[in-house]
């Protein structure tokens, strides 16, 4: 099979039932856009549920994710 | 006359055992000291001791400057010459960062190999003005030093062939800012508080990497951690000294001061009945490396003994930069001296409730007596 034409298991389980998209509202819908940095060119790209893991810039399939924005606090020995 | 030579002889030897450490073809003889109470007589001595020990002692600076010295101590034991060595290295207090607030860091050092080459960093800050800050206390600006580092790595896109591809490629100890907090501007305007050298590198960077981080600095003694010791090497050795026994001269001469560190020996021409000859003379025993080389030549078996001066050391101080190397000895003295005080209190304290406990038991048993 031609990796770059690998779409995931598509066999897989069904969907649970009900409407998908216009589920109820989750906490992560509403937190800060969640942005990873593609491991081959460096761009940023917001990864969303069901989009396929692509980058937009350059189409590789690896993401890393981004460090906190939290302070870290560390002893200097 | 013979009976007479043997016992200079014999007072000789006894003299370079109480006095030298003998420095021997395949080992090292007499090297404990045997000044102390009780070791050649079973009377306690009759002269003061400390007396004695404050009319001997000779301390003779050699060479000086601002970081860097070498000094002589003479006439003391070596556990005081230690006493200080081990003072200077781990007792002596200095600023050190000790808290590091990191924001970000997307260079490849990790976050704690990071932290940790920061808090090896001297800073020049006189420690004198500092208390040293508990872990319950909060920061204040009479405990902390705060410094600020904020880098990012870009390219430079004018950059010619040969100039540097990238801006702020690396991170040296110059990028730390110092922050003064509540009057720490107008108590350190003479001499603004920085990293000790501007050319440490901290990490390395490529375009699009940052690093920004808070780091506060705590005082604190080398005991705890190597990073607050005030002395890059703080170390004694003990003074040589080269014994001959006869004169070489000649060729010998010759052959006898290539076996020692240039300056050591010298050949001398001297001049009997009229005649003149090449003899051998120790000029600067100092100089001396105790190689042992004299000692692998048959010729020179009974004519020469190598020793060391067992109460002659020669301390070499070398500091960081944060204090003078002075400033390092005299601190460690008075160091050593306030500990000797604290002794002594303990000391007087303890017998004072042995004489209490024993009055009061004398008492005890009198009145049994009574009754």
């Amino acid at each position: 099979m031609n990796r770059e034409a690998y779409q995931g298991p598509q066999g897989g389980p069904p969907p649970p039932p009900g409407p998908v998209n216009q589920a109820t509202p989750r906490a992560s819908d509403a937190a800060a856009k969640m942005l990873y940095n593609c491991a081959d060119c460096g761009a940023e790209n917001e990864i969303r549920p069901k989009e396929p893991l692509r980058c937009k810039e350059c189409g590789h399939r690896i993401m890393y994710k981004q460090r906190t924005k939290k302070m870290v606090q560390f002893e200097a020995r | 006359m013979k009976k007479s030579k043997q016992a200079s002889k014999a007072r000789d030897h006894l003299e370079i055992l109480q006095t030298r450490v003998v420095v021997e073809r395949d080992h090292v003889s007499s090297i404990s000291s045997s000044d102390f109470p009780f070791h050649t007589s079973n009377r306690y001595p009759d002269h003061d001791l400390v007396e004695r020990l404050r009319n001997k002692i000779i301390i003779a600076i050699e060479k000086k400057s601002q970081y860097d010295m070498e000094f002589d101590i003479i006439g003391v034991d070596a556990s005081i010459a230690n006493a200080l060595r081990r003072i200077m290295i781990a007792e002596v207090p200095t600023m050190a960062i000790e808290k590091v607030f990191i924001y970000d860091n997307t260079s490849i050092v990790q976050d704690e190999v990071l932290a940790h080459r920061l808090g090896l960093i001297p800073i020049k800050a006189d420690p004198d003005e500092f208390d040293f800050k508990q872990s319950t206390e909060h920061p204040t600006d009479q405990n902390t030093i705060v410094f600020k580092l904020k880098q990012e790595c870009k390219r430079n896109p004018k950059a010619s062939a040969d100039e540097a591809e990238y801006i702020n490629h690396n991170v040296y100890s110059a990028a730390l800012i110092w922050e003064p907090k509540g009057d720490q501007a107008e108590r350190f305007k003479d001499s603004p508080i920085r990293p000790v050298h501007d050319d440490i590198l901290i990490a390395q960077m490529r375009p699009g990497q940052k690093i920004e981080l808070e780091a506060h600095c705590e005082k604190g003694c080398g005991k705890e951690h190597a990073k607050w010791s005030p002395a890059a090497t703080a170390s004694y050795r003990l003074m040589p000294d080269i014994i001959l026994k006869e004169e070489i001269t000649g060729d010998l001469a010759d052959k006898f001061a290539s076996c020692f560190a240039p300056g050591v020996v010298e050949v001398e021409n001297k001049t009997v009945d009229g005649e003149s000859k090449k003899v051998a003379k120790v000029v600067n025993p100092r100089l001396d490396t105790v190689s042992r080389e004299v000692l692998r030549h048959k010729e020179f078996e009974d004519k020469v003994q190598l020793t060391r001066i067992r109460d002659h050391f020669i301390f070499r101080v070398e500091s960081t930069g944060i204090l003078e190397s002075e400033k390092i000895v005299f601190d460690s003295l008075q160091i050593l001296s306030s500990k000797c005080t604290m002794l002594l209190k303990a000391l007087d304290i303890k017998l004072k409730e042995k004489e209490e406990t024993e009055t009061s038991q004398n008492n005890e048993n009198a009145m049994e007596l009574d009754t």
